[in-house]
């Protein structure tokens, strides 16, 4: 039985985590580096690193992070950002990503999927996208979220599966930064209609939350969230124990490998 | 020293780092002398068997690689690398392995229910089946990491621990000095690096 995963999400601008942190024992919080291994450590099942760095001189910044936390970090690590063609996926699978998502990049060109699918393998391809209801239908929205492409949320997903993606992280513009708990309607209509895996994100606030996320729409195979993990408003290793206790299938880390 | 050898297919990164952490000394190549002299071989993979195994031939890595398996060089496959430790692929085609375990490599797909996700991707944990070294520091129900649409059947005794996924798949194979991951040790966080640190002191 596979377990759910919870996965950890690392906004990176310029070579620093955004969104508030409170880390004990961390010596400096915004670190990218420090954070993943801190992740890792205490049982991330994955993590999720997007480079949303806004000039192009400070992207270097961010491949030299990558390189730092594959030397650290042994659990698998998705990288998303700026990744609009193949050379970008080289760029940053050659500093230790597993897979690379792709959002915006494969709005404008669809074929980079397929390309990035048969050159690497479906496993590393990951299709990202925001969710937004528009008019009583589900729509992407690109650009950080800012623009609605007119493109139906269900056929995209759809089509990026036949395209060769391997999973779907699926972000909910309608329940993000709410914490009032996942998009349970959106993420269960997302269900019928691809077999890949669904990693749902957007409204985690608490626990609970995550547990009505398994168990309501057991199609989705892992939760990602931000802010609450980085604030401990919801502390990761707590999480975990808290679904393994309420029956849902969990990898916990054994006494003495929690760091 | 462990070779870990480059064939041109997936990230060694993670695999090469993961072992110096364990402080195993360990080199990435594809230079048959520095594979001659190595300890210990790793076979890492990531892809379609058909193309990989093609790879191996073109480098010659196949033929390297064999020669220390035959003299008794203890060998690793991992994923893709295991697989090709098998006599035959079915994927895409039909594909010869190196035959240094006995099996073949089926897709998933047809033996588990429709609607049952492929790839098998995530965390999934070992029943253990039998005995190998590899396993000395870790206990059944400890979790691994997978991401695979092909797997091992007809292994038999060869199968030392293994993952339900509807089929139960074989997770870790073995055949006298010739062992076999499923899973990536290097993505499995401490139970991988447990039993990456087995596997340095077989």
């Amino acid at each position: 039985m596979v377990a759910k995963r919870i996965i950890p999400c690392l906004d990176v601008r310029d070579g620093r985590v955004v969104k508030g942190t409170n880390f004990e024992g961390i010596q400096d919080v915004a670190d990218p580096v420090e954070m993943a291994k801190y992740y890792n450590d205490t049982g991330a099942d994955e993590l999720v690193f997007y480079d949303i760095t806004a000039s192009f001189e400070n992207r270097g910044l961010f491949t030299d992070i990558l390189l730092r936390t594959a030397a650290q970090v042994f659990i698998p690590l998705t990288v998303g950002g700026a990744i609009n063609d193949v050379s970008d996926f080289e760029r940053v699978l050659s500093c230790g990503a597993d897979k690379v998502s792709v959002n915006s990049g494969a709005i404008r060109d669809p074929s980079l999927i397929d390309r990035a699918a048969r050159r690497y393998g479906d496993q590393c391809v990951v299709l990202s996208m925001d969710v937004k209801r528009v008019d009583g239908a589900f729509r992407i929205f690109a650009k950080g979220g800012r623009v609605d492409t007119g493109l139906d949320a269900l056929d995209w997903a759809h089509e990026g599966q036949e395209r060769g993606a391997g999973e779907l992280v699926v972000n909910s513009i309608d329940t993000d930064g709410v914490k009032r708990g996942f998009d349970l309607e959106m993420l269960a209509e997302m269900a019928k209609r691809v077999t890949i895996p669904i990693i749902a994100s957007g409204g985690a606030g608490c626990m609970e939350d995550f547990k009505t996320l398994f168990t309501q729409v057991p199609q989705v195979d892992a939760g990602l969230a931000a802010s609450i993990f980085h604030r401990k408003e919801v502390p990761l290793p707590q999480l975990k124990r808290y679904l393994a206790a309420q029956g849902i299938p969990m990898r916990i880390l054994r006494e003495g490998e929690e760091q | 020293m462990i070779a870990i050898i480059d064939y041109g297919v997936g990230n060694l990164y993670s695999l090469s780092h993961s072992l110096t952490s364990l402080g195993i000394e360990n080199v990435v190549t594809r230079d048959e002398a520095v594979i001659d002299r190595a300890d210990k071989l790793i076979l890492p993979g990531v892809g379609a068997f058909g193309d990989a195994r093609r790879k191996l031939a073109d480098t010659g890595m196949d033929r390297a690689l064999l020669k220390k398996a035959r003299e008794g060089t203890p060998l690793l496959g991992i994923c893709l690398g295991m697989q090709l430790l098998f006599e035959k692929s079915y994927e895409y085609g039909e594909h010869p392995g190196l035959s240094l375990i006995q099996g073949e490599i089926c897709p998933l797909e047809k033996d588990i229910p429709k609607g049952m996700k492929v790839p098998h991707i995530g965390w999934n944990p070992l029943v253990f089946t039998g005995e190998s070294p590899l396993l000395k520091y870790i206990r059944p129900g400890d979790s691994v990491y997978y991401v695979h649409s092909f797997y091992a059947k007809g292994a038999g005794k060869a199968v030392k621990a293994a993952s339900e996924y509807h089929v139960m798949v074989p997770g870790l194979v073995q055949k006298d000095r010739v062992y076999g991951t499923q899973f990536h040790p290097e993505k499995s966080g401490p139970v991988g690096l447990q039993i990456l640190r087995a596997f340095g002191e077989v």
